[in-house]
This record gives structure tokens, sequence and C-alpha cells, in this order.
């Protein structure tokens, strides 16, 4: 493995995983772990018990002001109105085009107060698309090195977290938050995550990770929590079918194709996309996502070619095992009135067509 | 831990001769890195192959990764427990989970692989950089 390049941006919790003998990657221009037990043993974990996960490279994007709501409204396509004080939301950042920026997680603190998660490779990007929309009486501030954040994710991850906040997190809804503390450092406490599970993610300050990461560690002993990384949180999301940026979504996808046209409110005010969405939906969308399992021997893999009736027609955007199903599972691309459950396909696998089937989505659903 | 009468390729397989025939896996270091491993596909029984061509794909977790043919000549038993229990390459890559068994056509390629030693020290470098 090569050197770690100068320019590899780190979490506050590097050295944390380092001394935990995580094997790192170049995630998007960041140090992160992929995996410290194994991907399949903290998977597990997520599922039955409780993983804890460093999230610290996304991205904070906050928007304050007498304007943030118009501002925060015409950026994204969801309807930010329909957000209480506590609550959050999922939704896109638009180019004009109908394309996505991002997808990002919008949370309203106060009327006047908006914050924003967004993924750590596009924060950069998505903070000046946001801030060059602006023509409203607000402001927009790029916090990312304001907050660590921590990903508590499983069945036991509400026990493991109310030990360490006097916060009643039983009270918290999912996609609700609250701002309160964890083991004495102020918090944002969010029933949210990127697992399909039941959890947490905590917004803190950087210089209070390493030992908030210690505390939830501890607190989750009994439970078997495990550190998990980006390999766990990659088979965590396919089998919950939430979308990964530069995979199922990009800047040539709009969210009509992705399967995502929950996110895209036509019937709110302008928004970034907007018309281009309306015309896409006016004319139809030519090609959707939609869900497989391998029925042949292999793994459909990103970028693989899918074939129908012998010839090509779309394209792998994730695949891999799915540890908790024990199948090869994967979303693509497919034309619209192909891309339904029952539709028998072939994966291009090494020059070999494979057979698999597309079916319903999301693979893992957990028992409420 | 690299064991003393295997060869090595720095592309991360090792040979075991018996008489004319060598016996390939791949070694620890490759199996850690590879992670967990899902899924194996070996070429067919009476395949050729020259050195350097893909000889198997190992479908890990995360990705896959080709393995290369560490000697030329023709597959005469592939390793069929890797079929139903691919895990076994995690767990015992120089022993029990061996690849393929290849009828050497050129046995002298055997000389240009390295001994357990250089390996050993190849791959302690490597590993040293992470």
């Amino acid at each position: 493995m090569p050197d770690k390049p100068a320019t590899l941006q780190a979490t506050p919790l590097n050295a944390v995983h380092r001394r935990l003998g995580a094997k790192m990657v170049d995630f998007g221009g960041w140090d992160m772990p992929v995996q410290y037990s194994g991907i399949l043993d903290e998977h597990h974990a997520v599922r039955k018990g409780v993983g804890l996960f460093d999230v610290s490279h996304m991205g904070e994007i906050e928007i304050h002001g007498p304007e943030a709501f118009a501002l925060t409204d015409y950026v994204s396509t969801n309807a930010v109105a329909k957000l209480k004080i506590g609550q959050a939301q999922y939704s896109g950042l638009l180019y004009d085009h109908g394309g996505f920026v991002d997808d990002i997680l919008v949370h309203k603190v106060a009327d006047d107060h908006y914050f924003i998660c967004v993924n750590a490779s596009n924060q950069d990007k998505d903070y000046e698309y946001i801030a060059a929309a602006n023509g409203h009486n607000a402001k927009v501030e790029f916090a990312g090195d304001r907050y660590a954040q921590l990903a508590i994710q499983g069945p036991h991850g509400p026990a493991t977290l109310q030990k360490l906040t006097a916060t009643d997190l039983a009270a918290i809804q999912y996609y609700h938050f609250t701002d309160g503390k964890v083991s004495g450092t102020p918090a944002r406490i969010a029933r949210t995550g990127y697992t399909g599970e039941d959890g947490f993610e905590i917004y803190i300050a950087p210089e209070e990770a390493e030992r908030i990461w210690g505390e939830i560690m501890n607190a989750g002993q009994e439970f078997g929590i495990k550190p998990c990384g980006l390999g766990a949180r990659n088979t965590l999301r396919l089998e919950a079918k939430m979308a990964l940026y530069g995979h199922e979504i990009h800047a040539s996808i709009t969210p009509l194709e992705a399967d995502l046209a929950w996110i895209a409110k036509f019937d709110k005010g302008d928004f970034l996309g907007k018309a281009a969405l309306a015309k896409q939906k006016e004319q139809g969308v030519t090609r959707k996502l939609v869900g497989f399992e391998m029925t042949g021997r292999g793994i459909g893999r990103d970028g693989y070619e899918v074939y129908l009736d012998g010839a090509p027609a779309g394209w792998v955007t994730s695949g891999g095992p799915s540890p908790t199903l024990n199948k090869n599972i994967g979303l693509c691309y497919l034309p619209t009135d192909r891309a339904k459950p029952g539709q028998q396909i072939q994966i291009m696998i090494r020059n070999q067509p494979v057979e698999a089937i597309t079916v319903p989505t999301p693979f893992y659903k957990r028992a409420k | 831990m690299y064991p003393a009468n295997f060869h090595y390729t720095k592309e991360h397989e090792w040979v075991r001769v018996e008489g004319d025939i060598g016996v390939v896996g791949i070694t620890d270091h490759a199996q850690q890195e590879l992670g967990d491993i899902v899924y194996v596909d070996l070429p067919k029984v009476g395949a050729t192959m020259e050195q350097g061509q893909t000889l198997a794909s190992i479908e890990s977790v995360k990705a896959v990764s080709d393995v290369y043919a560490a000697v030329s000549g023709e597959v005469v038993e592939v390793n069929s427990l890797l079929a139903t229990s691919p895990e076994k390459l995690n767990e015992d890559p120089h022993g029990d989970a061996w690849l393929v068994k290849i009828k050497l056509s050129a046995p002298d390629e055997i000389k240009q692989l390295l001994s357990a030693e250089d390996y050993q020290n190849y791959v302690g470098a490597e590993g040293s950089k992470h």
C-alpha cells in the first residue's frame, strides 16, 4: 500500500483507528478505516448488537438568518416547510439540469437556523453551490471542521448511548434530533443513520471525539459493541437500499431516475432543478434504479454491464454479498418499462453473462 | 509464517512443487489484504495457463481481485473445497485452501520465484508502509 499522501484529510480519530489496527483507505480524499475485525463481523454486530462508526469526514453546512428557510427550501428538493424544529429530512441538492450535486440531510434547529449534513467528498462543492445560490438574507457557513460525527447503530445503539446522556432518547423519534449532552459535552443527537438499523448519529466538538469514542466503546461493551468501518457501512446501506453518491446518484442522474421521487416535491415553491425535473416527469423517465439478486454464481459489482434479451441495457451501481440475507445483491439502472421486480437479467462478470433477477427493495427491513 | 519449501511471487501467490506438479495458492498476506472471502472463481480442469495470465478471481465482501498464474502449465485439479467453503482461504491459505494444481510445462520458472525469506522481507517492507 502506498504511503499516506500528505493531501489526505484525517478525522480527529485517525490515531485511534490506527491504534485499533484498522485497515485504512483513501475514501474521497479522506484517510478512513475500511475495517477493523472484518466487514462480516462488523456488519453482524450492527444488525444484532451495536456498532460504532467514525463518520467525522461527513461535512456540515449551517444556514442562519431571517431568510434561512427561504434559501434552504430553494436549494433542496424536499419540502422544508414540513419540518418542525428538531426534525431531519433526507433531500437532494440538484443542478439546474436535475442531476445531483449531492444528497443531503436537512435538520431544522430553529426557524432561522438549518443544519445540513452532506457527503465528505462533496462538502466544498456543496458549500460553494449553496453560497452561490444565496440571493436571500441568509448566512451560509461551512462548518465541516467544527464537528466530529459518530454513528451508534444497531438494536442496542439506544441503550448504549442512553448510559452517557440525560436526554431521554426514547423521546427522540426516527429522523428527529435534540441538542443535549453526551458524557458532559454538548452534542446534537439525531436518530438517523445509514445502516437500516435503529441508532443515533451525534455531532460533537472535534477535540472531544477521542474521549467520547472511548466512552461509547465502554458503554457498549455489555452488548458486544464493535468499531465499524466503511466496508460494513457499505454492505449495511446497500441492504437497506440507501443511495451512495457516485454510485446510485451523481451529476447525470435525477431523483426520478434514482427511485427517489418522494424527495422531489413539485407542490412547493421553486427549487434548484425543479424545471428540469418537471420536464422529465412530463416526458417520462427513460431509466430507473432497481434491485437485483444473483441467481447464477458470481457477484455483480459497480460498473458491470446489465444485459436484457442479449443486448446491453444498463449498468450496476452497487453490488456485493448481503451478509444478512446470504445472497449476492445489487442495484442497477434499466429501461423504465423493465425496471420492475421479476425481470430476468444477465450481468456481465469477467466477460461472462451471469443470471440475475430483479427484486423488490429494500433488500432488508428491520422489524419495528 | 511462510513455509520454507514454498516459492512465492510479488503478487502474493505461492507454489509448492510435487514432482512435475505445482500446487498454487495465495499467501497469508494476500488473504489479510482481501478481507472476508466469499467466492472463488477457479479455471476449468484442462485449461492451459501461461505464467502471468489470470488464473482465478477471488471475491471478498469488498472487492474482486485477480490471481495470476505463477507458473505455466495445464490445470489438472481445482480445489473443490473452495466452491462450498470460500472462507477457508482466510483460515488456511497455505494448507487446505490451495487453489489449483498445475502440471508444469516450464519447470525452470520456479527459479524466478522468491524464497520464503525473500517474500517475508518483501511483505515486511510493504507492510511497514501502512
